[in-house]
């Protein structure tokens, strides 16, 4: 194989991992062992080997989510050994590899927690208060009529960077997953400074950010606290400046806005 | 009205109102501060006395006076209000986290210092701001209710001096994220000045706090 190790050992491991039949069931840790995992497999490639034992020995598999394996899809949401998407910074679970792991190593797999994030199963969540957000008001109204030449609305270099590096947010949760608040406002201030950066986005600015934000409250994410840990914990690094950004244009909205209710 | 009432009860409105009324409290932390300097000379406190007694009669400060207790109120208020919200959106915990990779100590535990605080604040009240203004103190040389002789004789006490120093310490902690998170809060957060207030909101809460301490400190050990 391209790139790998030949001289990288295989790895035996000890897993606990979060096992929850259903929504409404209780879950538990539950311990399993992998053998001859090798480094150069990245995290979820292991789980593939722990659920092809399962599988031999008729048990049920561990459910987890996971989709394009390249790390542009957010989908693999896993609480490795107390961090969102594990112990490397800018990653995401997919893109973790057993490299970063010893021979020998217990590691904790849990699904993100959140009260607004059910449990479907095991480790997979249900992230579609992510999705209501969005529909509150996380998008551009299209119109119709001719398509517009491109570069036809002149828009500096500096601010498209800003938007581009805040649509960069995935959507995977990681920042609600680490922050002690369950708190989703990284994901909802990346959403709102994308669009508000560009004139596309200023016609539906005031009443964006006011739903987005309403409907964030009623999916009960907690409020932020200025920790950090989710801009540290962000696979793609949405800084932190974009939750100052939300609360300008929260509190510009607010104020100026011509909804009374 | 009711935009006006949405907007301070959504999450972000609570913590604007967090932010707006911590910085108040800074403003007060500084004059307080200052005022009581006034200790440290060397007058057998005709000086603290003249200032303490200004502030306790002065109806400008008596006015200012409700607008601080407004400010403690609606902070702790809000802080009651958001921690709860916090609490219940994550239902059930991890088994294994490590936040201390990814944040540091005093901006997770807020709400510990602040209850420290707020435990220090209810004894230096009633020990010193209860005791002046509805008590029974001796008058000074001038005539003045002599605080001065009952801060003294508080500050000789070594548990008192512990709880004031631990209270400092706390307080310390409790700026060191308070202060540039109100910032960020009120939505100023920008390359050019975000890092001159990280730095000023560190050496601010250092100096105020410092300059508290030393007063127990002070009297116990050198007077």
């Amino acid at each position: 194989m391209a790139g790998s190790n030949p001289n990288a050992k295989p790895m035996n491991l000890t897993l606990k991992v979060w096992r929850q039949k259903n929504r409404a069931a209780a879950g538990q840790v539950v311990d399993y062992n992998v053998r001859d995992i090798s480094p150069d497999m990245s995290f979820l490639e292991m789980l593939d080997v722990l659920n092809e034992d399962l599988l031999r020995k008729g048990d049920d598999p561990v459910a987890f989510d996971h989709d394009c394996r390249e790390g542009i899809c957010g989908s693999c949401n896993l609480f490795i050994n107390g961090r969102a998407h594990g112990p490397e910074s800018g990653t995401t679970t997919c893109q973790l590899h057993m490299r970063k792991f010893s021979d020998g190593d217990t590691i904790v797999i849990e699904p993100w927690r959140a009260n607004s994030f059910p449990v479907n199963k095991d480790l997979s969540v249900d992230r579609s208060a992510f999705d209501r957000i969005i529909q509150a008001g996380g998008y551009v109204s299209v119109n119709t009529g001719g398509a517009p030449d491109g570069n036809e609305i002149p828009i500096p270099k500096e601010i498209a960077d800003r938007a581009f590096e805040a649509a960069t947010c995935i959507g995977c949760g990681a920042c609600v997953a680490a922050c002690k608040n369950a708190s989703a406002m990284l994901f909802v201030s990346a959403k709102v400074s994308q669009l508000a950066l560009l004139p596309q986005g200023h016609v539906e600015r005031a009443t964006r950010v006011e739903n987005m934000v309403a409907q964030m409250d009623i999916e009960g994410f907690g409020a932020c606290t200025n920790i950090g840990s989710c801009a540290a914990e962000c696979p793609v690094g949405i800084s932190l400046e974009n939750i100052a950004l939300l609360n300008r244009e929260f509190l510009t909205a607010k104020a100026s806005s011509n909804n009374l209710s | 009205m009711s935009w006006i009432s949405k907007t301070f009860s959504s999450s972000i409105g609570r913590k604007i109102i967090m932010a707006l009324t911590g910085l108040f409290l800074c403003s007060f932390l500084v004059v307080h501060l200052i005022g009581n300097l006034q200790l440290f000379k060397d007058d057998g406190g005709a000086a603290f006395n003249i200032y303490s007694h200004f502030m306790g009669t002065n109806p400008l400060i008596r006015t200012l006076e409700w607008g601080l207790v407004l400010g403690f109120g609606f902070h702790i208020y809000e802080a009651l209000i958001l921690t709860r919200r916090n609490q219940a959106a994550r239902g059930i915990g991890y088994v294994e986290s490590r936040p201390s990779q990814n944040s540091s100590w005093q901006s997770r535990n807020m709400g510990l210092l602040g209850t420290i605080i707020l435990v220090f604040l209810l004894v230096h009240l009633y020990n010193f701001f209860w005791r002046a203004r509805f008590g029974d103190l001796d008058p000074d040389i001038n005539n003045n209710d002599d605080l001065y002789t009952l801060v003294v004789s508080s500050f000789h006490q070594w548990w008192y001096v512990l709880l004031y120093v631990l209270a400092q310490v706390a307080l310390c902690y409790h700026l060191i994220h308070g202060f540039r998170s109100a910032f960020q809060t009120v939505g100023l957060n920008h390359r050019k000045y975000t890092p001159a207030i990280k730095i000023f909101g560190y050496v601010f809460s250092v100096v105020v706090c410092a300059g508290f301490a030393a007063m127990p400190l002070y009297f116990y050990f050198f007077k």
